[in-house]
């Protein structure tokens, strides 16, 4: 499903990124894993098509995500470690998802209740206004409504509490069939129940891949 | 052509909601309300009296404040979501590049625009209810050199805002691109006529390319179809084409002038790491 060969990025002399080869395929649940600057973000963003790489190259179903990007990303789902402060207000958050990505409101806000999000009370107010963790389970319910392939967390859980932590497990372990999932994280054990593969990288390198 | 329309239309509502676009109206808004209050349509200067003389004042003043009020609120949009990881969101939906960055144009365009051109339509319903004479000429010249104008500096801001690092640079450079229209370039080409280094009509040629020097000329040569407030200067220019064809040139250039730099911005930012 993603084919990632010889992939290097390079910003200017450094490389976060050095030949990095790996492949991650459907029902696979993947902690990605290492010190900061270890490039893992480089890694996500390249699998996005956000960098164009100095060497390598990145497929998503055989597809290029830079240059056939609206395709490829039809399919994937992000969450970042940190919510932008994005000022549109929830409404028009949800009109942009649904109207770019083909995306079901009713489905959003589904997931939003099982987060324990009260998006309708909140509809009118700007995102950025939102607390930290209400703006985390926002954007865990648009990727789990936008029903993609590929479902890509960043620290997903850095914002929550215990509880919607529990949530946010109970929902991907209902929604984790014939996907990849790939979990950027610093504390294995909170994913150790999902996850079904390991990568550490280390210095722009994949320095272990274990399947548990 | 859904998203592009989208995506200016979540750009237009989020502008309006901006406290710039607040101070940015009223600027324009109180423009016109002063001149009213300071009795401009009653008195008359060099001949031009009423809404004509209003008009004439307001696109003066709109020329020094309209080009920096576009650079320094459109040229950290993008710029400014990168740095702040928007454009890492927003972008991991499918949406094309060229849907984002056509859009966020149009959006901030009509951002930009309508607060300008409003401005001079209560002026023309507010001189009407007073009586004045309504000059629909000078009126629709303003409308297209407004137009041509905000396509200008837009396109510069885009373009600039595709390629930075940072918004602080972002505005720094925009500042420096104000400043340098507005009057480096004039006080450099007078130094280099006054020294006969160069042919005049080059000279005048390089002043004619900036697109605040034409708009200003343009702006007056209505009133002044001659342009004898300009001196010999105005040898040059109607020698070279009627008054037609330079009002013709001085709309349809800033408007190529913005497009091609917002093309250019537009292939930057579709060959550059996007985040």
């Amino acid at each position: 499903m993603i084919k990632v060969s010889n992939l290097t990025k390079k910003f200017g002399s450094h490389i976060s990124l050095d030949n990095v080869s790996c492949e991650f395929h459907k029902n696979e649940s993947i902690a990605l894993m290492g010190a900061n600057g270890a490039g893992k973000t480089t890694l996500i963003r390249s699998i996005l098509g956000y960098y164009h790489p100095n060497n390598g190259e990145v497929l998503i179903d055989g597809r290029n995500p830079i240059k056939e990007r609206v395709k490829v990303l039809k399919n994937i789902s992000f969450v970042p470690q940190l919510p932008p402060p994005i000022k549109l207000s929830l409404d028009e958050l949800v009109q942009y998802i649904s109207i770019s990505a083909n995306v079901d409101k009713d489905l959003i806000s589904h997931y939003a209740d099982e987060m324990q999000l009260d998006i309708k009370a909140n509809l009118s107010k700007s995102f950025f206004k939102l607390s930290g963790g209400m703006k985390q389970k926002m954007l865990i319910a648009i990727s789990l409504a936008k029903k993609s392939d590929i479902i890509i967390y960043d620290e997903p859980t850095a914002n929550l509490d215990p509880k919607a932590r529990d949530d946010f497990y109970r929902l991907l372990k209902q929604n984790e069939n014939e996907k990849v999932l790939l979990f950027v994280t610093h504390r294995l054990e909170e994913v150790k129940e999902l996850v079904n593969r390991q990568i550490y990288m280390d210095l722009g390198k994949v320095v272990s891949d274990e399947i548990v | 052509m859904k998203n592009l329309f989208l995506i200016a239309y979540l750009d237009l509502k989020e502008s309006l909601r901006a406290k710039w676009f607040v101070v940015y109206s009223l600027v324009f808004g109180g423009l016109i309300a002063l001149f009213f209050i300071a009795g401009v349509t009653e008195s008359q200067v060099m001949g031009f009296s009423g809404l004509s003389r209003l008009l004439l004042m307001y696109i003066q003043v709109t020329i020094v404040i309209l080009p920096i009020f576009i650079l320094i609120t459109t040229v950290r949009s993008i710029s400014g979501d990168r740095d702040n990881h928007i454009l890492e969101y927003m972008l991991s939906f499918p949406i094309s590049l060229r849907q984002y960055y056509w859009g966020k144009i149009i959006g901030r365009f009509i951002t930009v625009y309508i607060p300008v051109i409003f401005a001079m339509i209560i002026a023309i319903l507010y001189g009407a209810f007073k009586g004045a004479q309504i000059p629909w000429s000078i009126f629709f010249l303003y409308t297209g050199l407004l137009f041509a104008l905000s396509s200008a500096f837009l396109g510069i801001a885009f373009f600039i805002s595709s390629f930075v690092k940072s918004s602080e640079i972002a505005l720094g450079l925009a500042f420096f691109v104000w400043i340098f229209l507005l009057a480096f370039i004039d006080i450099a080409l007078i130094s280099l006529m006054m020294q006969q280094r160069f042919d005049e009509q080059l000279i005048i040629f390089i002043a004619m390319a900036n697109p605040m020097e034409i708009f200003r000329v343009a702006a007056i040569s209505l009133f002044d179809p001659e342009l004898t407030v300009m001196g010999p200067v105005a040898f040059y220019i109607l020698d070279s084409m009627s008054q037609s064809v330079f009002v013709a040139l001085s709309i349809g250039y800033p408007l190529t002038l913005g497009l091609i730099f917002a093309y250019l911005g537009f292939k930057i930012f579709e060959k550059k790491d996007l985040v």
